[in-house]
């Protein structure tokens, strides 16, 4: 592996335009990553799903080498209908186009950040990847008081050009006081393997709103990584949802760091998993000051040989006194061949605290079925109206009105 | 001189004469396979004890020790232990209660332990000992007459082999862990019970009364066997404080239930925690494991861990027979520098098998407290259930409460409910019982054995008395 990854850095370099200095600041990243490879279940955070094995299990030869240099076409049956937007459009892992034409253009800057370094902590070898492979890395800029008059929907999408690719992709996003973003991260329908590895870095200053959901919902054969990293300035709102539906493999992780007082983090989840997928959500709240809330909600429907995992950590500071920490997750268990896993967790290092979890795992009520049919629906009506009910709890908790129509929509539940 | 006192003079020289020989044998420092050989022939062994031990010792050069807990201790050295050195003679001990360090007669009054008790406990009066020694004779008459064998793992090796053979290493295996492996290769004594099939032991079992007990060893094992239909109570340890010179213990526990049988453990662990600076003290490695063997057989545990500078154990029990039921009950406190990583394991592989868990931790001064529990139900254990509930409290903003739950669910059957809340004392609370004439100390003492309520229930009658009172007393010093 280790002598692929360093041929196909090597291609990567060459037919990019990086600068000497750009180069050199990779293959320390590169290295990185040679020396720890890929997580796996050694390493706590991977205990439940393996990435290791599983991209050795679906991708036979991935290549790390990725053409960024010519551009790709856009094809327009991909963008969401109903709902008007700014756009981000991925193809390929390549940045074919930014648009913001709602918004006051002197709101918003576009800054290349190809060199900046990363700025926190982590112990994740996929990080690492990232940094060595992306191509361009924007920072999009939110100035004060300015809130998007319309939500930034991203698109990830990829073509028959390639197959068994590691894709790397980064954007990083700063919240200028009392400003507002919404953002939904759209992933269209390819069946090519590919490995896509999405990293995402957020700075909110004081009194600024953060929203995003993450919509995988259509049936595709890609393993993918998504990671974000969320940093909070006083009374700042983050907002994440995830839908994690579509892909063979989907981790979707939260790092969250409570920086400003008043701060809270909300982070809702829905995994609807059929078929043979594997899908795991990982959070870390680091409640850090005082007076600091975060919400987590996490809901599975698990099919067919499906497997889900959540793990969830609060971490509270000894000087983050007056925290108000909770963490749910549910799962229905549909087949025999289904699976769920959970880790939520608590570490709390101060005594004034609120802090709970719970977590709840089992078969849909056979007496609310029972109930159901004696009204005259059959077995799978009342079956489909209780996983509805069940999911729409999550729904619920979106607090945008259009957006959670979309969702609503997209998901196919009924109000 | 008397002639009484002639003939108490005699019986003090007897005991010397007699514990000096012992004393004088001691296997070298050090962990290698003549040391495990010398163990074994020492207390004469079989061949097949040796082979066990050694199986293990071999085992145990390709294992390493574990880390990722989260209490870290400075690494042991296991070449500069000594793994077998025989009871201390009468003569290194206290002779009378006004030798003993102060702190630990207060702490004796305070929970209500009578002298001749006492003494016991740290080996003086030679009348106390002859008085519980006719006292454990009387119990014996009394397990014997159902059949039970109540004795040392020693003496069960010796005149029980069969059961010995059959059972030892079945629920912890030598290829385990590092410290059970250890102990496999090289514990010393312990305690082995069995109950015959359709008995009900008509006594709670505890370590205190039996013989050759005063001396906790370091790797002890103990070996539970309940037949079928048969119900045991066990008490391990107790209420007082215990002084040991050993740092690291690493005992085995293994129980087995066969049909229909039951066990229950209750552990008071008390052991030295190390001064106010956190400065000594002992790590309480053990290895506990139930295995409920036969259909609609039940294992209980039992804990009250006040004591020790690091806790880390996981009692666990493995549902195997169809319709088994598991239990966990714990209160775990931390004052000062004292760390504790605890909880259990409750592994479903049986039909219908139903496990409970219910974890109470407090951590005050600058402690740590961390619940690990593991719940999995295998994919062929239809129709189980687990309920998990645990709670923390934190006094201080010193300390720390953490709670890591795995939850596995590989059966879509069966249910799994899990709960954890941390909170404080709340200030109103305080101001209640204040106001009614309580003091600080006892206002808190009387919340923390409300919130302990659940699991002291569990508990033997005359062990939750004394357990109630060394709640509060462990956390003092800590309020204010």
């Amino acid at each position: 592996m280790n002598e692929q990854l360093q041929s196909d850095f090597d291609k990567f370099v060459k037919t990019s335009k990086f600068s000497r200095e750009e180069i050199q600041f990779k293959k320390n990243y590169l290295n990185n990553f040679i020396k720890k490879g890929f997580p796996n279940r050694k390493q706590e955070d991977w205990k439940f799903l393996d990435i290791s094995q599983i991209i050795k299990k679906n991708i036979s030869n991935l290549s790390y080498f990725n053409d960024y240099s010519q551009s790709n076409k856009i094809d327009p049956s991909i963008f969401v209908d109903g709902l008007e937007h700014n756009k981000i459009i991925f193809i390929n892992g390549r940045i074919e186009k930014i648009d913001f034409n709602f918004e006051e253009q002197n709101k918003i800057e576009i800054i290349d950040e190809t060199k900046k370094n990363i700025s926190f902590d982590y112990e994740n070898s996929l990080i690492d990847l990232n940094s060595a492979f992306t191509d361009k890395v924007f920072k999009i800029l939110i100035k004060k008081n300015y809130s998007l008059k319309k939500p930034l929907i991203i698109y990830h999408s990829t073509d028959d050009k390639i197959k068994s690719t590691n894709i790397n992709l980064r954007l990083d996003f700063e919240l200028g006081e009392n400003s507002c973003l919404k953002i939904i991260d759209y992933f269209a329908n390819n069946t090519a393997k590919n490995f896509i590895n999405i990293f995402y870095n957020f700075n909110l200053e004081k009194d600024s709103i953060l929203k995003n959901y993450k919509i995988d919902k259509f049936i595709n054969n890609n393993l993918k990584y998504s990671f974000n990293n969320i940093e909070q300035g006083n009374n700042s709102v983050s907002e994440t949802f995830i839908l994690s539906a579509g892909s063979d493999y989907f981790k979707n992780e939260i790092n969250c760091n409570l920086n400003g007082e008043y701060s809270s983090a909300f982070i809702n989840g829905i995994f609807s998993l059929k078929e043979n997928q594997q899908h795991e959500i990982r959070t870390t709240i680091n409640h850090l000051v005082e007076n600091t809330k975060s919400y987590q909600l996490i809901k599975s429907v698990l099919g067919k040989n499906s497997k889900s995992a959540y793990q969830g950590r609060i971490f509270v500071n000894s000087k983050a006194q007056k925290t108000d920490g909770y963490q749910l997750s549910k799962a229905i268990l549909l087949d025999e061949t289904s699976e769920f896993n959970a880790k939520p967790e608590l570490e709390i290092y101060a005594d004034d605290v609120k802090c709970s979890h719970g977590s709840a795992s089992g078969s849909l009520d056979e007496n609310s079925i029972f109930y159901l049919m004696s009204r005259g629906l059959n077995y799978q009506q009342s079956k489909e109206l209780l996983i509805n009910g069940f999911l729409m709890d999550v729904v619920e908790k979106i607090t945008d009105v259009e957006i959670k129509n979309l969702i609503t929509n997209i998901i196919g539940l009924k109000q | 001189m008397d002639t009484r006192e002639k003939d108490i003079e005699k019986l003090k020289d007897y005991k010397y004469g007699f514990t000096t020989d012992i004393e004088n044998i001691k296997a070298p420092k050090g962990l290698n396979e003549n040391v495990i050989k010398f163990i074994s022939n020492i207390k004469k062994e079989p061949k097949w004890m040796l082979d066990f031990r050694l199986k293990a010792y071999e085992r145990l050069k390709l294992l390493k020790e574990p880390n990722w807990q989260k209490p870290k201790y400075p690494k042991i050295d296991y070449q500069d232990l000594y793994y077998y050195s025989a009871p201390k003679s009468m003569k290194d001990k206290p002779k009378s209660l006004d030798e003993l360090d102060p702190k630990l007669l207060e702490t004796y009054k305070k929970l209500g332990i009578p002298l001749q008790e006492q003494a016991r406990l740290n080996g003086i009066a030679v009348d106390a000992v002859f008085d519980s020694v006719s006292v454990a004779t009387t119990f014996k008459g009394e397990l014997t007459k159902h059949g039970i064998i109540f004795c040392s793992m020693s003496e069960a090796i010796q005149k029980h082999p069969d059961l010995v053979k059959k059972y030892l290493g079945t629920v912890i295996p030598v290829t385990d862990h590092f410290f059970a492996t250890l102990n496999s290769a090289v514990f010393t004594d312990g305690s082995f019970v069995y109950i015959p099939e359709g008995v009900k032991c008509p006594m709670e079992l505890s370590t205190y009364f039996r013989i050759n007990a005063s001396e906790t060893g370091q790797f002890e094992r103990t070996l539970i066997i309940a037949d079928k239909g048969s119900y045991v109570s066990y008490l391990e340890g107790c209420t007082a404080p215990m002084r040991d010179e050993n740092q690291l213990h690493a005992a085995n526990v293994e129980l087995i239930a066969l049909d229909d049988a039951e066990i229950k453990y209750s552990t008071v662990q008390n052991w030295y925690p190390g001064d106010e600076n956190g400065k000594g003290g002992i790590y309480n490695f053990v290895t506990k494991r139930g295995l409920c063997k036969g259909n609609n057989s039940k294992i209980s545990w039992t804990q009250v861990e006040t004591g020790s500078a690091i806790t880390w154990k996981y009692p666990s029990c493995i549902l195997k027979g169809d319709n088994s039921i598991g239990e966990f009950y714990s209160i775990a406190i931390t004052n000062n520098h004292q760390k504790a990583d605890t909880g259990t394991k409750m592994i479903h592989l049986g039909k219908n098998t139903k496990s409970k868990i219910i974890s109470k931790g407090i951590s005050a001064g600058y402690s740590d407290m961390t619940y690990r529990g593991l719940v999995d139900i295998n994919s062929k254990a239809k129709n189980s259930s687990n309920y998990t509930q645990c709670d923390s409290l934190l006094m201080g903003n010193k300390c720390g409460a953490h709670t890591v739950p795995y939850i596995k669910n590989k059966n879509f059957d069966s249910n799994i409910a899990h709960e954890a809340t941390t909170s404080k004392i709340s200030e109103e609370q305080l101001h209640y019982c204040q106001q009614r004439g309580l003091n600080p100390e006892e206002a808190v003492g009387l919340i923390v054995n409300g919130f302990c309520k659940e699991v002291l229930q569990q508990l033997p009658m005359e062990f939750a008395v004394e357990a109630q009172k060394l709640v509060g007393i462990s956390l003092e010093g800590s309020v204010g």
